[in-house]
């Protein structure tokens, strides 16, 4: 069997949010969750099948010399604007898009399952708009699917954008309240002005290596940056400045350091589409780009380092802020941002020299088991936030005795992500600490830092929901959730214990050969050590309400109110948008266009308008008048025939 | 020098003209209007038979006083109260009808009086228009033969019966 | 005394100004179409003066009125079919009133 029928894998989903989209309100509500439901079930199990021929089926030619090969299932042209110039969609297989189809589709398909108990009000009534918001994540599904699987960087261009306009379609779900309004328009700013980088880095890319196609530029990307013959642009090569752009577009998209600020807002969208689309899949497809490119990457050493930096400031930032956030799907929010940067981090580091690449595979490894957990997490946040009917810390504590199954699932969660052994999270985080180490001891020390800082803010979230103090929550006794969303959980929490040992090194690293994983021990033990001291630290502090957090919180209070304030970034976004390009470039701007453009062409037309007024009396529709003008007209010229010729 | 009863008739056809034709644009009752355009037209059907035209006459007198008057005073009563006085005329309105007459008046005037020869021709030659010669001259191809434009006419009062029927009728 | 072209045309021509001077200054639109037939009427007997007079020989302008009066005729019943049409239409035949049709 040839991989021909992965079109389905588009094609369904489109036509689901087609289907969903144009019947509305038609449907019930319960039809269009059930509806949507089974289709991304069914593309799931096609994409599993596809995934699983491709990683251990042998026919089509998938391993030469034991290599992976990658295999283009079809491929259209769709636009041909001149002989070079020619956009294309197609189906691209290799280890990262098979992985990552697997990712999405199993991710998605909790989510929509999830969905049908989540999107439910107290009553057990189904929310209003709910065929819109399963059509949305259709849409959501079918633009990631595209993305990942696109074999040229403009098709991964358009699905790119897509996945945003559903981001934004989906964070604005409840387009009644102000907050999520405003949320919306703020991801959908910030990534677009993010992406407005990734284009112009592809145009001057496909401009100077005259192609679109990722294999084209990735197997021999030393011919294709010779193609752009040694061009500068300010002392860099022209290839650098592209790539940069390109992970300009990438940083914007997975949230990283002076991107990052639309993502903690982005929490006001339902919690199954944080899960889906701000944990697990579209906040990694940052990552997954600079995995999709790596060998060009490779080559500029530069544009590593500048990857590098911003993936190590944005782990240690986004963890900073976590410790002290309150709204639970902030912290997490922030944690995503925190992990994200360690897998940008990951590849940062990583060199084909250095230990077979270790840095790319310990990346996609990362963003694998990530997915896993931290959509666990915010599925389990989901939850919560369904029993209490809050987001914040304040309103919980003491739920063990409520929600056991939540407890259970959200503690697996946070030692997967605290990379406890033999948790997913231990060996993938050990597996990029390897990757630092090797690059250079200063990252290393440092991730290492960070990690613990991660295991301390997970514990922290996980004891001030499930232990700290037993509050009176009345009549209203929180309990667990239904079926539809306790299964997700299970499942998930299942995967999370069992996905590191699945052989990543086997199946997907940079040159797509088969190097196994080696622990490196002494990094083993110190990051297991790190993360056990930063939980017993947390135990010590959250585990029972004490008085000893406020006196620490009281101690630092400068630190810690400029933590919770996200050290301010918004408020220096606000600025500089504010004061200073809306103030000073944009009203100068204004200015002149109100009054040189528009007001020339106002006065043409006031003018036009006088005039036309000043002559309006000659067409008074009046019949006497125009028959007197004529007269005198008559007279007139008769008057002159009289007088010429007589 | 013409005899004292066609001099006579002149002076009676002159005068009704003149008079009627004013009252006839100045009264202010429609109907009083309608009466002396009858007037006036038949003062004209007047000067055809003093000229010799007995059948412009006779036709003028038909279609003119019996066909399209009727018509306007049928019109009259069903577009309005005849009996009510329309307001009267605003100076400024009057005036620029007068001017408008005035100047008509002296345009023609002047042309009439820079020939003052021809103005002065009388009308001594016999007159030989007879019943049968009209008859044929409408329906003759030759020179100064009317079918065609006869023909024309035809067709314009068909178009003017059905274009009539078609305006007119309730929709 | 000799009856002259003169003594037929001035009755004409104040005819005709009558007629000039009822189609600006009267609002209702059948007097308008009254003054029209003054002055229609007065075009026709200088028609048949002018044959009379200069040319009485020939008939050409005796023919004139006869299709003049025919024409009129038609135009007379063509007018009053829309004007009725107009008042049942517009409640109303004063012409001042009747300007939608500029648009």
């Amino acid at each position: 069997m040839d991989f021909s029928y992965s079109y389905l894998i588009l094609v369904l989903p489109l036509v689901t949010f087609l289907f969903l989209g144009l019947m509305g309100t038609r449907l019930s509500r319960k039809a269009a969750g059930v509806v949507g439901t089974t289709m991304m079930g069914i593309t799931a199990v096609i994409a599993y099948t596809i995934a699983l021929d491709y990683f251990f089926g042998t026919t089509q030619g998938q391993i030469v010399d034991g290599i992976r090969q990658q295999l283009v299932a079809w491929d259209l042209t769709w636009l041909e604007f001149s002989e070079k110039l020619v956009i294309k969609v197609g189906f691209l297989l290799d280890p990262i898009s098979a992985m990552m189809l697997m990712i999405i589709t199993t991710v998605s398909f909790l989510v929509h399952l999830y969905s049908l108990g989540y999107m439910q009000d107290h009553h057990h009534e189904y929310e209003k708009g709910l065929q819109r918001y399963y059509a949305f994540l259709s849409l959501f599904s079918l633009s990631m699917l595209g993305l990942v699987v696109a074999p040229n960087i403009f098709q991964m261009y358009i699905f790119w954008e897509l996945v945003g306009v559903s981001s934004y379609l989906l964070i604005g779900f409840y387009y009644t309240l102000p907050a999520a309004v405003s949320a919306s328009k703020k991801a959908f700013i910030v990534t677009r002005f993010a992406d407005l980088g990734f284009l112009v880095g592809i145009l001057i890319l496909s401009f100077y290596t005259q192609t679109f196609d990722f294999i084209t530029l990735t197997s021999d990307p030393t011919a294709a940056i010779a193609t752009a013959g040694g061009a500068t642009f300010m002392g860099c090569s022209v290839t650098a400045w592209a790539l940069t752009l390109i992970f300009m577009g990438g940083a914007g998209k997975s949230a990283m350091f002076p991107l990052h600020i639309w993502l903690p807002d982005a929490m006001e969208g339902p919690t199954p589409v944080s899960a889906l689309i701000h944990a697990a899949t579209m906040v990694v497809a940052g990552v997954y780009l600079i995995a999709r490119m790596f060998p060009l990457y490779c080559l500029e050493e530069g544009t590593m380092m500048v990857i590098t930096v911003i993936g190590a400031f944005t782990a240690f930032y986004a963890a900073a802020v976590a410790c002290v956030q309150s709204d639970i799907k902030r912290v997490l929010a922030f944690s995503t941002i925190s992990q994200i940067a360690f897998m940008v981090t990951s590849l940062g580091v990583a060199r084909p020299e250095l230990h077979d690449g270790v840095g790319y595979m310990a990346s996609m490894f990362h963003l694998f088991t990530h997915a896993m957990f931290k959509a666990l997490l915010f599925l389990c946040a989901g939850a919560i936030i369904h029993a209490v009917h809050s987001n914040e810390m304040s309103a919980m504590g003491g739920l063990r005795k409520y929600m056991p199954i939540c407890n259970i699932a959200f503690a697996i969660g946070c030692l997967a992500i605290a990379g406890i052994p033999p948790f997913a999270g231990f060996f993938s985080k050990d597996e990029i600490l390897v990757a630092a180490f090797l690059n250079s001891p200063i990252w290393g020390v440092w991730m290492m830092l960070v990690a613990g800082m991660t295991a301390f803010y997970m514990f922290r979230l996980y004891y001030k929901i499930f232990w700290w103090n037993n509050p009176d929550y009345g009549h209203h006794t929180p309990h667990d959730a239904p079926m539809t969303m306790s299964l997700p959980l299970i499942i998930l929490s299942v995967v999370s214990i069992l996905a590191g040992f699945v052989p990543f090194g086997e199946m997907v690293t940079y040159d797509r050969a088969s190097h196994p994983i080696h622990m490196t021990m002494w990094v083993a033990v110190s990051s297991v050590a790190v993360a056990v001291i930063a939980i017993l630290l947390a135990t010590k502090l959250y585990l029972k309400e004490n008085e000893a957090p406020t006196k620490m919180k009281n101690a630092f209070n400068g630190l810690w109110t400029a933590a919770y304030n996200r050290f301010y970034m918004d408020e220096l976004y606000q600025f500089i948008t504010h004061k200073i390009i809306f103030e000073r470039v944009s009203r100068p701007l204004a200015w002149f266009d109100r009054q040189i453009v528009d007001g020339s062409l106002n006065k043409l037309a006031s003018l036009t308008n006088a005039a036309s007024f000043a002559v309006r009396k000659l067409q008074s529709g009046n019949v006497q008048v125009y028959v007197y003008v004529y007269l005198i007209g008559a007279l007139l010229l008769g008057a002159i025939t009289v007088i010429c010729l007589i | 020098m013409e005899s004292l009863g066609n001099i006579i008739a002149y002076f009676i056809i002159t005068l009704s003209i003149i008079v009627f034709s004013v009252m006839t644009v100045t009264t202010r009752k429609i109907l009083r209007a309608a009466t002396y355009l009858l007037f006036v037209l038949f003062a004209t059907a007047g000067i055809y038979f003093q000229m010799g035209y007995e059948f412009l006459g006779a036709v003028q007198i038909a279609v003119y006083a019996g066909g399209i008057l009727v018509l306007f005073v049928f019109a009259i009563f069903l577009t309005g109260k005849p009996g009510k006085d329309s307001e009267p005329l605003e100076s400024q309105k009057k005036m620029v009808g007068l001017s408008a007459a005035v100047l008509s008046a002296l345009v023609c005037g002047y042309a009439l009086f820079s020939k003052w020869d021809m103005c002065m021709s009388l009308a001594n030659q016999p007159l030989d228009v007879t019943i049968n010669k009209i008859g044929t001259m409408l329906l003759s191809t030759e020179k100064f033969g009317y079918l065609l434009p006869f023909e024309a006419i035809s067709i314009l009062l068909l178009a003017c019966i059905i274009g009539g029927i078609v305006i007119a009728r309730k929709r | 005394m000799e009856l002259t072209l003169l003594m037929y045309i001035v009755p004409s021509l104040i005819m005709f100004c009558c007629g000039v001077y009822g189609f600006v200054t009267r609002k209702n639109m059948i007097a308008i179409l009254i003054s029209l037939e003054l002055m229609l009427n007065a075009v026709d007997i200088n028609f048949v003066v002018f044959n009379r007079y200069l040319f009485p020989g020939e008939m050409e302008g005796m023919f004139f009125s006869l299709f003049a009066i025919a024409i009129a005729a038609a135009e007379t019943a063509l007018a009053i079919a829309i004007i009725v049409n107009v008042f049942r239409m517009a409640k109303n035949i004063d012409i001042r009133e009747l300007t939608k049709m500029k648009f």
